[in-house]
């Protein structure tokens, strides 16, 4: 059986949610048969510092991380994150992006710049960038945490198995444990993958 | 509120940390007792083992006692387990350091992670040194499977030379997921109980030099395990002009950046295979070893007279990665592939970690901040980034505890510009439990001139919120007894007078409490009592926002350093005294701000009050 491999970078700030969502394709992947390594940089970066989970997927993968410049899906639940990562990339590399900004208390105490367009940035450098609003979708369905599965919905036509597999398991996660938000979820998971495919460049 | 764990069945393939693995296989392993100190990386492990229902499980109060208790629980037979960090070692290594003489009874696993790449660690040391220091087995894992089989393999050769095992991990090793196949479960033999011999447990020096000779021979029979031991095995290819010697996370690192080297990976790395690693040097042209992050290994094959590259084209500190092997040994490996990226980095903004928002330390650092003419000693914890923007309250950070040490040392030498320095000292719940109740007694035998700062938020903040004994709640959340601070305190010899326990959310009190209580000689002891707001202790109030009209952009509220709080808009204006200054008007992140009160202490024009709709349907609940 060969399966093809792929290196998959979430990056956002601590509380976002994007350990939820590299723990969830980690699951996804195996269940599909896949080899799986997924390594996060945790500790005091829990504290609204910079969370980057790396999820390596293929036949046999070694290195939990993903060398610089190999990353085939960067997943940004924060704008300036996904800049402060871009060059993670390759060059054919997708980036999916939340167009969200959060400033960190250091931006608000003058100190440093937030970048005026991170998106602008990202894109100025030839990177195929995928950018929305998963906030205001979030919003518009009534629940703010819902950009988690949002996010994974975008990407999940970018991912080595079918994009059905994944809303799947996400749906019966809720239908174990929230089965009243497990329908809202899998409507939040069609809209992301909307959203990538309308953005698609 | 104990939670419990229905375990997998052997056979079983499933995803999982190395801590998580580390747990399983001492379940799997039979252990009775397991202890540890929080720290990461290596928290989790007691936190999964826990959960096992059939093993004793607890949180010490630090790292030395933990492993006493695994000490005494291996005395009497029993299989036993402790777990810290990196520098948790160092404050168990007396106790380690007379254990490699007497040996134990049950197998005994130290599993010590390092924190190498500095995630959350005041520095960053290789632990694979107090296996060399104190003649000890080290395995290493390179994955959670292999964290799995090596713990279990830990206990039988723990047993089989009467030795305590260090199961040596690091970051990259406890925090990665991957695929674990769950083995068979051996139940251990119910121990025997203790045999008294003081010959071997009473480590007097008439005893413990007789003990020395056995441990020298030990050292021989671990050589002979090494060079025999699976873990230890040589990856051949057809391409021999560079071969690697690696061990732990470097291994991966290595196989992913050069695929086709052969490789001699070391899983029993200490004491080294050295006729091994001289019949692998043989087969290949040049030789590289990769390890993080001292040379250790590549020292003892230097020290064989063997030709070997290692730190000379390293890194000699951080994390190896692919992206950091391939261009540093590019010089003698043409053939590997430097990936063509393309993509240039871009300089965007730190994001340093920040107090969470509405935490209790917040207003005790706003006070800190403003006062002058002080030296403030602190330690380890949340509260060290007190140190950080906005406060810049902390001026020492050194090891648990150190806070009291270093304060008194502070006010007895006074240089020229400390003479009428006041000196605080601010120290955690935990820490002081951990390590700092002997420096305060000494502070107060030795009759110091220091205000202790006792931020008691009942809970082991950093890594996590951990139970401890300042909450009265166990590693399984069940009542345990509770530590009283000033009793304590006062016990030791602080005047009753001296001890005040504040709200940390009051900033008046906090603040004439401190002003007074610097000004005086002698100690004192300012304890302060709020809970961290990620435990259950803590109990949200309803949120504030600004009233925008209102504010006057004077920016006091950002000063308190709450992350709730953002700037959005940014003026110049020109003071009566014709100062320019700079405004900054806020706004407040309702769904963050949880009601503490902080900020609204420090608003001069009252433009911050509570989030009228959520007033109605939550009522205010005070504490």
């Amino acid at each position: 059986m060969s399966k093809s491999a792929i290196n998959i970078l979430i990056v956002g700030i601590g509380g976002q949610g994007v350990m939820t969502a590299s723990e969830i394709l980690s699951q996804v992947a195996f269940a599909e048969g896949y080899d799986v390594k997924k390594t996060e940089v945790t500790g005091m970066s829990q504290r609204g510092g910079i969370v980057s989970s790396h999820l390596r997927v293929g036949e046999r993968v070694y290195s939990p991380e993903i060398t610089q410049g190999e990353v085939d899906v960067l997943v940004g639940f924060e704008a300036a994150e996904a800049l402060r990562w871009a060059h993670y990339l390759r060059p054919q590399g997708v980036a999916m992006v939340n167009r969200l900004r959060i400033e960190p208390p250091i931006v608000s105490l003058g100190l440093f710049d937030y970048p005026q367009d991170p998106i602008g940035d990202i894109r100025k450098q030839g990177i195929a960038i995928r950018d929305f609003d998963a906030g205001a979708i979030a919003r518009e369905l009534g629940d703010l945490r819902l950009v988690n599965t949002i996010m994974l919905g975008a990407i999940s036509e970018s991912l080595p198995f079918k994009p059905e597999t994944l809303r799947e398991n996400i749906v019966a996660r809720f239908r174990a444990k929230k089965p009243e938000q497990a329908d809202l979820n899998a409507v939040a998971f069609d809209q992301g993958r909307t959203e990538a495919k309308r953005t698609a460049v | 509120m104990t939670k419990t764990l229905s375990p997998p069945p052997a056979g079983t393939r499933i995803l999982m940390s190395g801590n998580e693995a580390v747990a399983r296989a001492i379940w799997d392993s039979g252990a009775r007792v397991a202890s540890a100190y929080p720290g990461t990386p290596s928290t989790e492990i007691l936190e999964y083992i826990s959960l096992y229902s059939d093993i004793y499980a607890e949180w010490s109060v630090n790292e030395k006692v933990s492993l006493e208790v695994a000490i005494g629980a291996s005395l009497t037979g029993a299989r036993a387990f402790c777990a810290m960090k990196h520098v948790g070692l160092n404050v168990a290594s007396d106790a380690l350091m007379t254990l490699t003489l007497t040996g134990v009874v049950g197998g005994l696993v130290i599993a010590v992670a390092d924190d190498v790449g500095f995630s959350s660690s005041q520095n960053e040391q290789d632990s694979r040194y107090w296996g060399r220091f104190a003649h000890l087995p080290i395995f290493e894992p390179s994955d959670s499977q292999e964290a799995y089989v090596m713990t279990k393999a830990a206990f039988a050769l723990s047993e089989r030379f009467a030795a305590p095992v260090i199961l040596r991990m690091t970051a990259r090793i406890c925090h990665v997921k991957c695929v674990v196949d769950i083995g068979e479960r051996e139940t251990h033999r119910v121990a025997e109980g203790f045999v008294k011999d003081p010959a071997r447990w009473v480590m007097v020096p008439g005893n413990a030099k007789h003990r020395v000779p056995k441990m020298l021979a030990r050292d021989r029979s671990l050589r002979e395990a090494s060079e025999n031991s699976p873990f230890n095995i040589i990856e051949n290819s057809n391409d021999r002009r560079v071969g690697f010697i690696a061990s732990g996370a470097a291994y991966m690192h290595v196989r992913e950046a050069y695929p086709n080297a052969p490789i001699l990976k070391l899983g029993f790395s200490c004491p080294p295979p050295i006729a091994m690693i001289r019949r692998f040097s043989k087969q290949v042209d040049t030789l590289v070893v990769v390890e993080e992050t001292e040379p250790l290994i590549e020292t003892e094959i230097r020290a064989i007279g063997i030709a070997v590259h290692g730190k000379d084209l390293l890194p000699a500190n951080g994390e190896l990665s692919a992206t950091v092997l391939r261009p540093a040994l590019a010089p003698l490996s043409p053939s590997a592939a430097i990936s063509q990226n393309t993509i240039e980095p871009q300089t965007v903004f730190p994001r340093p970690p920040t107090m969470c928002a509405a935490c209790p330390h917040l207003g005790i650092y706003y006070t800190l901040s403003q006062m002058r003419n002080t030296n403030i000693s602190g330690d380890i914890g949340c509260y060290t980034l007190g140190a950080g923007q906005p406060w810049n309250a902390l001026d020492t950070c050194i090891s648990m505890g150190a806070s009291m040490g270093v304060a008194l040392g502070m006010d007895k030498a006074r240089g020229a510009d400390d003479e009428n320095k006041k000196i605080v000292a601010v120290i955690g719940d935990s820490t002081f439990m951990h390590m700092g109740m002997q420096g305060l007694l000494d502070i107060i035998y030795n009759r110091g001139n220091v205000t202790i700062l006792l931020l008691d938020n009942r809970a082991v903040g950093m890594t996590g919120g951990q139970n401890n004994p300042g909450n009265g709640r166990d590693i399984h959340g069940n009542a345990a007894p509770r530590i009283d601070f000033a009793k304590l305190v006062e016990a030791f010899g602080v005047d009753p007078e001296r001890i005040h326990v504040v709200n940390s959310y009051e900033l008046p009190v906090l603040f004439k409490t401190l002003r007074e209580e610097t000004k005086k000689t002698g100690v004192s002891v300012i304890i302060t009592n709020q809970p961290c707001v990620l435990i259950s202790d803590y109990v949200k109030q309803t949120p504030y926002e600004v009233e925008e009209s209102l504010c006057t952009g004077c920016g006091n509220c950002v000063d308190v350093g709450c992350p709730a709080i953002h700037v959005i808009r940014r003026e110049k204006a020109v003071k009566p005294s014709g100062k320019e200054v700079e405004l900054s008007f806020v706004e407040i992140e309702t769904v963050a701000c949880t009601g503490c009160n902080l900020c609204v202490q420090t608003c001069a024009p009252k433009a911050i009050r509570h989030v009228v709709s959520m007033l109605q349907n939550e009522p205010v609940t005070i504490s």
